[in-house]
């Protein structure tokens, strides 16, 4: 898989209270969710997001709670993937088990970029900089459920 | 074999003699919870997947605690859906308003949990049960139900860090300011996918309460799971609780360790984590003047009865300032019921605090006790992040119960010693 989109930027510690704010977690209807998606963040995220658009963060991208709606509604407001420089673990095991791209790349990034990425070679191409690195591809096992589509349709082969 | 404790409670559940760091292992659970926020959406996945069978209807916990009593109208449909899921997989452990508590002091406190259980939870507070020598996590609500269907989930064993603390708390020092003092020290990502392992002489002196209010903010610095090791104390806690025989595993004497930091539990100082990260901590040498106009006292952090007895020890005879709403939030039905038979409610309201049903309400901006722009908390919960407690300019301060009593009195944040 190849995808070819725009950067959004963000910092490090990007929680998931941000993501999506709790006073929202009485739906768990995907479109709702992404509609609030990044508030109390970015308030303009909502209305600049474009289908393809990459998220990018620093360190410990989506620490703090455990919700699902956070990659629900990051995935349902159109973005493709999140690149960050580490992801909170629960966040992490979140997007693989449904299936939101993500890749763990430290290199620079800035805000309006456009990336190339192409996960079976694990390379990274900005395209505006001119610049490109690696990043190390998933370990089988989670290869599998990625491939999957998702945990559930996985277990059917890890089980 | 050079195993840490959690690697062995992994490997004996994966049915395994040893695993290896790094390794991503299939494992049986002996228990998976979730709660009125993250099972719809567990349950929406399950029924997306065209799952129709549980594992074991006994080893499912669902508590319906976030935003209970049903805050609004859609909240109340989430429970409904949860409750019609239960009914209809006869889940025993479902609870509802009237015998709910915050999930995570409620299933140690039914006995649901258990020394060397394997738990996963739908809410990243499951890394609590380590106080009681278990293995618990937080995980999404895919995982749940993966694991209410299979009874399975898969981890990527950790490595782990070790704790030694040794020595005696001071007075008015608690376990909330050990953890708060661990995570300003190392960070939210200090121990990003690793166990946090706690040994040493110091543990001894830790209350089950201390060791259950460090476990749960194991996640605060980013760790997989807490995790104490198994002494008197916690077989009597959970003989006390549960009818089911505790399994007891041990960190081998070689076991390897990324790190090993040495706590003197009698330097550790009244701690504040100020806003917006847990890390933020300081004590009150390097404190500014800091006014307050809310106290929340309670969450699976520090609703528990000796959280509510300091609290009133504080407050007995004494009136709240009149700037401070300050909540007082037992954790459990069966907390509020002992605090109000050991005379604890009646210290409070005489005080001048509001008493609320069991609820996570405010902790995470649900319901019961919302800040308003510019507004100040200080709070016993475990999160500080932007806009967690209301709105995005408003701000969280995290402290111990003791801490937050002082501060309600006065009306800024105050070390208890100086009262
Ligand atoms: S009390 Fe707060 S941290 Fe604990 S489970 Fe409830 S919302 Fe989560």
């Amino acid at each position: 898989m190849k995808i070819l989109g725009n950067v959004i930027r963000y910092g490090d510690n990007v929680d998931t209270d941000v993501i999506i704010p709790a006073r929202y977690l009485n739906s768990s209807d995907p479109k709702e969710l992404a509609s609030h998606c990044m508030e109390d963040l970015d308030k303009t995220f909502v209305t600049r997001v474009k289908k393809g658009d990459i998220m990018v963060g620093g360190q410990n991208f989506g620490c703090g709670s455990s919700r699902e709606h956070a990659p629900i509604a990051i995935k349902e407001s159109g973005i493709s993937c999140v690149v960050a420089k580490s992801f909170a673990r629960i966040f992490y095991r979140n997007a693989i088990n449904t299936g939101l791209p993500i890749v763990e790349f430290s290199g620079e990034i800035e805000e309006g970029d456009q990336l190339e990425i192409d996960f079976e070679k694990g390379v990274l191409k900005n395209v505006t900089r001119k610049t490109e690195g690696t990043f190390p591809p998933f370990p089988t096992f989670l290869q599998k459920i990625i491939e999957a589509g998702g945990l559930f349709k996985a277990m059917e082969t890890l089980a | 074999m050079h195993m840490t404790m959690s690697q062995k409670i992994l490997a004996a559940h994966a049915g395994r003699k040893s695993v290896t760091a790094g390794e991503l292992i299939m494992a049986d659970l002996d228990l998976v919870l979730g709660n009125d926020i993250t099972a719809p959406v567990a349950i929406n996945e399950y029924r997306k997947a065209g799952a129709c069978g549980v594992f074991d209807c006994q080893k499912i916990a669902l508590v319906m605690d976030h935003f209970t009593p049903n805050k609004d109208i859609k909240a109340a449909e989430q429970t409904k859906q949860v409750r019609e899921f239960a009914d209809e997989k006869k889940i025993p452990n479902f609870f509802d308003v009237g015998d709910v508590g915050i999930e995570h002091v409620l299933l140690p406190e039914k006995g649901l949990v258990v020394t060397g259980d394997l738990v996963i939870g739908a809410d990243s507070h499951t890394c609590t049960y380590g106080a009681l020598g278990a293995f618990s996590t937080g995980v999404g609500s895919t995982d749940m139900a993966v694991g209410m269907a299979y009874g399975k989930a898969w981890f990527k064993v950790p490595t782990a860090m070790k704790f030694n603390l040794h020595g005696k708390l001071s007075k008015w020092v608690s376990g909330k300011d050990v953890i708060l003092h661990i995570i300003g020290k190392i960070g939210v990502d200090g121990a990003l996918y690793k166990s946090m392992e706690f040994a040493g002489d110091g543990v001894a002196s830790l209350t089950m309460d201390d060791r259950l209010c460090i476990c749960n903010m194991a996640i605060e610095a980013g760790a997989k799971n807490g995790i104490f090791p198994v002494d008197e104390s916690t077989l009597r806690f959970v003989a006390e609780h549960s009818k089911r025989k505790p399994v007891v595993y041990s960190a081998d004497a070689d076991a390897e360790y990324d790190s090993v930091m040495d706590i003197d539990l009698s330097e550790v100082h009244s701690t504040v984590a100020f806003p917006h990260l847990p890390s933020n901590t300081r004590t009150f040498d390097q404190m500014p003047e800091t006014r307050i106009d809310q106290v929340v006292i309670g969450s699976c952090t520090n609703g528990r009865l000796s959280d509510l007895q300091v609290a009133a020890k504080i407050l007995k005879g004494h009136k709240v300032h009149h700037r401070v709403r300050t909540l007082i939030i037992p954790a459990t039905q069966k907390i509020y019921l002992e605090a109000m038979k050991q005379g604890l409610l009646e210290i409070f309201i005489n005080a001048g605090c509001a008493v609320s049903t069991p609820t996570c309400g405010p902790c995470l901006g649900g319901h019961m006790g919302i800040l308003a722009k510019g507004e100040r908390a200080l709070s016993t919960t475990n999160r500080n992040f932007v806009g967690r407690m209301g709105h995005p300019e408003s701000e969280v301060y995290l402290s111990s119960p003791e801490v937050a009593a002082a501060s309600a009195l006065t009306g800024v944040i105050t070390d208890p010693a100086t009262l």
